[in-house]
């Protein structure tokens, strides 16, 4: 799995911490995402997809 | 289980909540066919950044696609996009097309969202706009521009928004709203005032009209086709050379209305987001039994709208006899200015407030919301990250008095790594071990 994030889209929301808080975080001023793992290990997975299919504005791309 | 699993799935509607049924239910594994029906001619894109970044400019209409064209591909989905539902035939399951096509179905999500409410006798009116989709958003864009007025009648999010671009692109903006505040509705006084106050310093005026029988303006003032202002209902005119109608929207829900499909302020679904007969509802248009308040709930935020998808999709592979409710911790954003603004719950009816973190001075803060003793929101400025981290609080309904001794993020330190996030039942507290909360009792 490979992921990528479009922080210029990232509107803050913070749903892809809370579905999957060991590979996103978020800045602490602007609340932007932080992805702490771009090829993270296949227990995530699932977390990851979920994060990507909550992003309310469609930041999180996955490359499976 | 007693229905047999569905193997035609039909979404009627294109955009957020659609499309987030459709990828739930390959995700769960959902192999049969999947028609999304949608009566605009794009594929499903993203509407807060309509009146966002669309309508500064800064994005051109690229970029609010939700999703690649090949990730659609990849769903197998049959798109029939630019044509509307115009009926349901729920006996033969079926949804009727406006070129008269049929299309059929085991179980149909509804999913058309919602319009923009206009102001009467206004359709045609050159110079008089609503902002709901990308062809309003690009319309409104060409009033922009420096030396314009531009006045809004409604103080909501999107006539908020749309203020803060408006102003940035050198317009003259006025803002007509019914209440004494703009936006204290949705944050209640202090902050609504606090909104106030900037989008004053950004040069906004903001005139508090007199409702006079329930009506606001009572008309758009024309020359020729084209308006040049409005009267207000208590006799006051403002001039204009364009009006944003920013007054809430309705359900789009007329092409159901022989079907027998329970409808109200939108489709009326139990607490599952089930309506009966095959028919869920996701979305912006999907009215719910909340399954704590037990109170019809309808929801037009665009998180929303994908979390009530994925419900759905969940529900439908389940079946409506297994299916569970959807119990969402509503989260709503906005931005103005240099202002992020977010909110977790719902704050409508709360009797108490307390700033956590920041101050109203700083424009910069973290505001707990509660209601009968318990927390029922938190409303975060230019405090995104600090501020979802009280999300639990509001997930759980916590006991208003402990909420407060609790800080969730000490000192809201650098960005953490790996690890659970910091709940308010483990945070340090310089206060007494919070009471365990009554829910799950």
């Amino acid at each position: 799995m490979k992921i990528s994030v479009d922080v210029d889209k990232c509107c803050g929301a913070g749903q892809c911490v809370l579905a999957a808080p060991d590979v996103f975080d978020q800045r602490d001023d602007d609340g932007i995402v932080i992805l702490l793992d771009a090829n993270p290990p296949a227990d995530q997975y699932d977390n990851v997809r979920k994060a990507a299919a909550a992003c309310p504005a469609a930041a999180i791309e996955v490359q499976e | 289980m007693t229905a047999p699993a569905p193997s035609r799935v039909t979404v009627v509607g294109a955009s957020a909540a659609g499309l987030s049924v459709a990828e739930g239910l390959r995700r769960d594994g959902y192999t049969g066919r999947l028609t999304l029906i949608g009566d605009e001619p794009h594929l499903p894109y993203d509407r807060p950044p309509l009146s966002k970044q669309l309508l500064s400019g800064a994005w051109d209409a690229d970029r609010l696609r939700l999703r690649s064209a090949e990730a659609l591909d990849a769903l197998d989905v049959e798109l029939r996009l630019g044509i509307a539902a115009v009926a349901l035939d729920t006996g033969a399951r079926e949804v009727v097309l406006a070129d008269g096509d049929r299309i059929g179905h085991d179980a149909l999500v509804v999913a058309t969202g919602v319009a923009a409410r206009r102001l009467p006798g206004t359709d045609g009116v050159a110079g008089v706009h609503v902002l709901r989709t990308l062809e309003d958003a690009l319309g409104l864009r060409e009033e922009l521009r420096p030396g314009r007025r531009l006045v809004i009648v409604g103080a909501g999010f999107v006539g908020a928004e749309a203020a803060a671009v408006a102003r940035q692109l050198g317009t003259e903006v006025t803002m007509v709203t019914d209440a004494a505040v703009p936006l204290a509705d949705a944050l209640g006084p202090d902050l609504g005032a606090m909104l106030s106050q900037v989008h004053a310093e950004h040069g906004v005026r903001i005139v508090p009209g007199v409702l006079v029988d329930a009506v606001l303006v009572d008309a758009v003032l024309t020359e020729g086709g084209r308006a040049t202002g409005v009267r207000l209902a208590d006799g006051r005119t403002i001039e204009a050379d364009a009006v944003l109608v920013g007054i809430g929207a309705r359900p789009n829900i007329g092409w159901l209305a022989t079907s027998g499909v329970p409808i109200g302020d939108g489709v009326e679904c139990d607490a599952t987001l089930y309506a009966g007969s095959g028919v869920w509802a996701a979305g912006d248009v999907a009215s719910w039994l909340h399954p704590r308040t037990g109170q019809r709930t309808r929801i037009e935020h665009r998180t929303n709208a994908t979390e009530q998808g994925l419900a759905v999709a969940r529900n439908i592979l389940a079946g409506p006899e297994n299916a569970t409710p959807f119990d969402p911790v509503p989260y709503v954003w906005s931005d103005q200015y240099d202002l992020k603004i977010q909110i977790y719950g719902q704050l409508r009816g709360c009797d108490r407030v307390r700033i956590v973190k920041g101050s109203l001075a700083e424009r910069r803060l973290t505001a707990l919301h509660g209601r009968d003793g318990r927390v029922c929101g938190v409303v975060g400025v230019n405090m995104p990250r600090a501020t979802r981290e009280y999300r639990p609080l509001v997930a759980e309904q916590a006991a208003w008095p402990s909420a407060v001794d609790l800080d969730p993020a000490p000192g809201a330190g650098p960005a953490r790594g790996a690890g659970p996030a910091p709940s308010a039942r483990q945070a340090p507290s310089a206060g007494p071990a919070p009471a365990p909360s009554g829910r799950n009792a």
